[in-house]
């Protein structure tokens, strides 16, 4: 039996193939918030979408009652970075990694180790972690990317379990299990700290994070992606270097999660190898699955959901694990492709 | 130093027979229904924490591990019925998210078996004693024994189920083509439900032997589910000789590994040996070589 | 309506801004405001054989003293975030009982690597925060607003050497795993060693879930070691206790204070026989002599726990004991929840008889116990004995 790769998924949710349904015209509000929601969900974030994104961003610290909820907030934006290239790669791509949490938790150690052991700037520091990762990801991906489905799956699970390790035992470097601490972030003489500040640098990062990703979507890059997705044979018959794109989309979506990792280490002021351990990897595709494949706004929507919810039910205490288990086998089996894209093709069908 | 290599061998194969049974569990589960089951780790929790309250209460060593097993496959027909059934009949269901399925399901189970139970380390009597055994200068503990033994009888049991049963054969039909099965008149539901509550029965099985020797808590799903989906993959998914073979390997490379080379990186030196099999073999070492549908 | 600014910020103004200041305004109109204790515990995850028995016992002794009336007429309130072990998520919590919850004192931390990250918060908040945890690097170098209750690891090491070097011993084999607690004590051994003359001739580690460790004690074996100890704690050390007995090393086994539950010697069976440990009295409260200052008190703790949760009563959560005990005194001598005169009182802290040991704080001294709050004893007959 062959693999499911699921012909009938991600292409059909292939934003330029379908255009908007044709709403009920004996239902005008109904058309207004079937459009607004389409708006919204269209799986490419295009102007105006960024826009509301960026005021979204700006007026949402008005609500903010203490510095708890600004922290809650710049552990989703960065977060969401991380999901939205990890879904670049799943959803978009198709190829699922288990070990993502590996090149976040490089990109933190490599900030914090140039600038605490080296003595680097911060300000250079996490650029050059950050590249070093992509470096990493590029020789580690040609060999690794040419596996399918559970190996590949299994592949990453390994690399992202070696990481963890090596990162625990190497204690003179790293510090070992209880981690290490971080400098903070000093530009042109100013220690960028406190939480205001930071959710400033994650939510203009965040931004940042789903401009680029939609501008990947839209372009052959995103394009010879999804061909990719519905079948690799099909789209290698018809011209597409299928083993190119893959690197290139695993090495992009790297990069975003070690800058999402340097950049949590320096906000949180340190870091420990549990940024590299499995669970920390099985989180974040779950953000990515949850919120939705192939869907910007599902991942930003994923990371938000499942940040939030673990800090919502700490008042459940005991039975928290439970009720998160159960919220998320509830969830995928009544949302199969994750929330956006289910409520999308809700809204779609009338 | 001579005889201290076969001790590497010996404590590595004790823990590869753990992994074993684990990795047998997930090898039935995606036989059957090419999906992931990441809550095995957990039925071999139930198991182990099951016997050990029945224990507890005052049972006998040969009630409470049958009545442990028991237990573990009823709660793995329940979540095959309540949790994936359901996804897979909706027909959208991916790999992916079957995946997060399950792992969701190994929380829930996780948290309620907090609850049940506590958070604390428990340990069984050892079935036959705990008499270290000598062989040519290594010790092995009996109870080692009986989870290789257990190990084995379960591939053995395994091979006659599916090779020489007819419900057996309809199973493995199944699993070539579901289609094809159910208009022979096979229910793919039932091979779906058996072949769950036979993963759960095998990890709750693997649960009770080595409860003796590794404790259990509630704890423990976790890393065995990590370890035997790993020696799954190196084996070969879906081949249950493979899962074995894998899983005794692997706890091979670890104890030879934690011997000559570092003990602080054996399950590095592990998963570097499983990256480098699967990348010549994709397949896993015993897993057929696949062809693709276009 | 479209999605315009002005729209936009209308319902900010209208719906979100009410909806957030209540939460803000979020204290209480009523007249005694409670006193906030504030807690972040692993109470799951790989260190929950430390958080677990921290949590029943904080919420025991709160229960306890607010059914005695509480502290200077006001109730305790006490809330409990799990971390699960992980630095970040305890990071979180921390910031949310700073910032949200408004506690008055913190008494948590069950492992180095979750206080070590909520210390800067503290720190800049200006909060007094009581760590149960066990390494030395939170009180040295001293901060202002952080003290522990627990004996520091390198206190232990110290321990464990003096024994050994009584009787004779001078190489030593190290078996530690992956953890923070077997890591940080692993490498203060590794310091403190040359101090006692000892050579440390073996440094095997195993993973936190390894669930074999006779390949690391067929090395030690066969290494020339005269003593073995085993940093760690959990499940770990009883196996390590095992293998160690069935391979057959022969050599005295000493284990650390992160055992220092008869949980240990009942899952290594006997083959915990002869084992020494350096431990709190609390472990042999019976065997105290009957004006040994601390007697009273840890049979006390150790009946009031063992009746409730029907479980082992462990250090850990005497430690925990402790911390909520000195926090409680800290704001009755301050006469208030004034969080500066609480911290003053913390320090001030003399002759404090808890179940760690006798605590005497000091301006340079945050931790308040010296190497006679550890006792060495030694398993017998499958129960706990007392070195002399």
């Amino acid at each position: 039996m062959t693999p499911s790769r699921s012909a009938a998924g991600a292409p059909a949710q292939d934003v330029a193939a379908s255009g908007p349904a044709q709403p009920n015209p004996r239902r005008p509000l109904g058309r207004v918030a079937v459009r607004a929601f389409e708006v919204v969900v269209g799986l490419a974030p295009r102007g105006p979408q960024l826009g509301a994104l960026a005021l979204v961003l700006a007026l949402l610290p008005f609500t903010f009652a203490n510095n708890y909820f600004y922290e809650v907030a710049i552990l989703v934006a960065l977060n969401a970075i991380v999901c939205v290239g990890l879904n670049l790669l799943i959803g978009y791509a198709g190829q699922i990694s288990l070990g993502h949490a590996g090149f976040y938790a490089l990109g933190g150690y490599g900030s914090a180790i140039a600038a605490a052991r080296w003595g680097w700037p911060v300000w250079a520091s996490m650029p050059a972690a950050v590249l070093a990762v992509g470096a990493l990801a590029w020789l580690v991906g040609r060999p690794t990317l040419r596996l399918k489905g559970h190996t590949l799956a299994m592949a990453t699970l390994g690399l992202g379990v070696i990481v963890s390790i090596v990162l625990t035992n190497e204690d003179r470097i790293t510090g070992g299990p209880d981690g290490m601490a971080v400098p903070p972030l000093v530009l042109a003489g100013r220690t960028l700290q406190g939480e205001p500040v930071w959710y400033g640098i994650a939510a203009a990062a965040l931004w940042l994070a789903v401009w680029l990703a939609g501008n990947l979507i839209d372009s052959p890059v995103g394009r010879a992606l999804r061909a990719l997705h519905g079948s690799e044979v099909a789209a290698e018959t018809l011209g597409v270097d299928s083993a190119r794109w893959k690197l290139i989309v695993f090495v992009i979506s790297a990069l975003f999660a070690a800058t999402a990792g340097a950049l949590t280490a320096h906000y949180a002021g340190f870091i420990t190898p549990s940024k590299a351990s499995f669970l920390h990897s099985v989180e974040l595709v779950i953000m990515v699955v949850f919120g939705g494949m192939a869907s910007v706004w599902g991942a930003v929507l994923g990371a938000l959901v499942l940040t939030v919810l673990p800090q919502a039910l700490t008042v459940l205490k005991d039975y928290e694990m439970m009720v998160f288990g159960a919220v998320l086998v509830i969830t995928m089996v009544f949302f199969p492709r994750g929330i956006v894209p289910t409520l999308a093709r809700l809204a779609s069908k009338g | 130093m001579g005889g201290s290599w076969l001790q590497y061998v010996a404590g590595g194969l004790t823990a590869g027979a753990i992994y074993a049974l684990v990795a047998l569990g997930f090898s039935i589960v995606y036989h059957a229904s090419h999906a992931i089951n990441f809550a095995q780790g957990e039925f071999v929790m139930i198991g182990g924490m099951s016997a050990v309250s029945l224990v507890a209460l005052g049972l006998p060593l040969w009630i409470a591990v049958p009545l442990a097993v028991a237990g573990a496959v009823i709660v793995g027909l329940l979540v095959q019925r309540l949790a994936l059934e359901r996804a897979q009949s909706g027909g959208q269901a991916d790999v992916v998210t079957l995946i997060i399925i399950t792992i969701g399901v190994a929380l829930f189970l996780r948290g309620l078996a907090q609850l049940v139970w506590d958070k604390r380390i428990h340990a069984l009597p050892a079935f036959s004693g705990s008499e270290p055994i000598t062989i040519g200068g290594a010790t092995v503990l009996p109870q080692s024994l009986w989870v290789l033994g257990g190990a084995a009888v379960a591939v053995l049991a395994l091979g006659w189920f599916f090779n020489r049963t007819l419900y057996g054969k309809a199973m493995r039909a199944t699993a070539i083509n579901p289609l094809a099965a159910r208009l022979m008149g096979i229910s793919t539901r039932g091979v779906m439900r058996t072949s769950f509550a036979l993963a759960a029965a095998l990890g709750a099985l693997g649960g009770v032997l080595t409860a003796p020797i590794t404790f259990t808590s509630t704890d423990i799903g976790v890393m065995l589910g990590l370890k035997g989906f790993a020696a799954a993959m190196l084996g070969g998914l879906g081949s249950f000789g493979g899962a074995v073979a894998g899983g005794l390997l692997l706890g091979l490379i670890e104890g030879l590994g934690a011997g000559f080379v570092s003990s602080a990186y054996k399950d590095a030196i592990a998963f570097v040996v499983i990256l480098a099999v699967l990348f010549f073999l994709p397949g896993g070492l015993v897993g057929a070589r696949r062809s693709e549908r276009v | 309506m479209g999605l315009n600014p002005q729209s936009v910020r209308h319902f900010a103004r209208r719906w979100l801004l009410p909806l957030g200041l209540p939460l803000a305004l979020a204290a209480p109109a009523w007249g005694q405001e409670p006193i906030r204790i504030g807690s972040f515990l692993s109470v799951t995850g790989p260190a929950s054989f430390l958080g677990d028995p921290e949590q029943k016992t904080l919420e025991m002794q709160v229960e306890k003293i607010n059914a005695e009336g509480g502290v200077l007429g006001r109730k305790l309130q006490l809330v409990v975030y799990d971390d699960a072990g992980d630095a970040e998520k305890a990071r979180t919590f921390a910031k949310r009982l700073l910032e949200q919850d408004k506690v008055d004192v913190i008494v948590g931390g069950s492992t180095t690597g979750t206080t070590m990250a909520a210390v800067p918060l503290a720190e800049a908040a200006g909060v007094p925060f009581i760590s149960l945890a066990g390494a030395v690097v939170i009180v040295e170098p001293v901060k202002k607003w952080v003290f522990k209750t627990p004996h520091t690891d390198r206190m232990a090491c110290d321990k464990i050497f003096v024994d050994m070097k009584a009787r004779g011993f001078t190489k030593v084999a190290l078996v530690s795993g992956s953890g923070g607690f077997d890591k940080s004590m692993r490498g203060e051994c590794l310091k403190v060693a040359p101090n006692h003359g000892m050579q440390i001739v073996a440094d095997e580690t195993y993973g936190a879930a390894d669930t074999d460790m006779t390949a690391q004690l067929t090395k030690i074996k066969g290494s020339g070691a005269q003593a073995v100890l085993n940093a760690g704690f959990g499940q770990g050390p009883a196996i390590v206790t095992r293998n160690h007995k069935q391979v057959g090393v022969g050599l005295p086994l000493y284990q650390s204070h992160g055992v220092a539950s008869k949980e240990y010697i009942k899952l290594s069976g006997d083959a915990a026989e002869g084992v020494r440990l350096p431990a709190a009295a609390l472990l042999v409260a019976d065997l105290l002599a009957a004006n040994d200052p601390q007697k009273p008190i840890v049979t006390a703790y150790r009946n009031a726990y063992e009746g409730k949760y029907k479980s082992e009563v462990s250090t850990f959560g005497g430690h925990a004991l402790d911390g909520l005990m000195l926090a409680v005194n800290a704001v009755k001598a301050a006469g208030g929840t004034d969080k500066a005169k609480v911290r003053d009182a913390l320090e001030a802290t003399k002759g404090y008889v808890g179940t760690g040991g006798v605590v005497t704080m000091s301006a340079t001294d945050h931790m308040g116990l010296d190497l006679s709050a550890f006792r060495m004893l030694e398993v017998k007959g499958g129960n706990w004995s007392l070195v002399k």
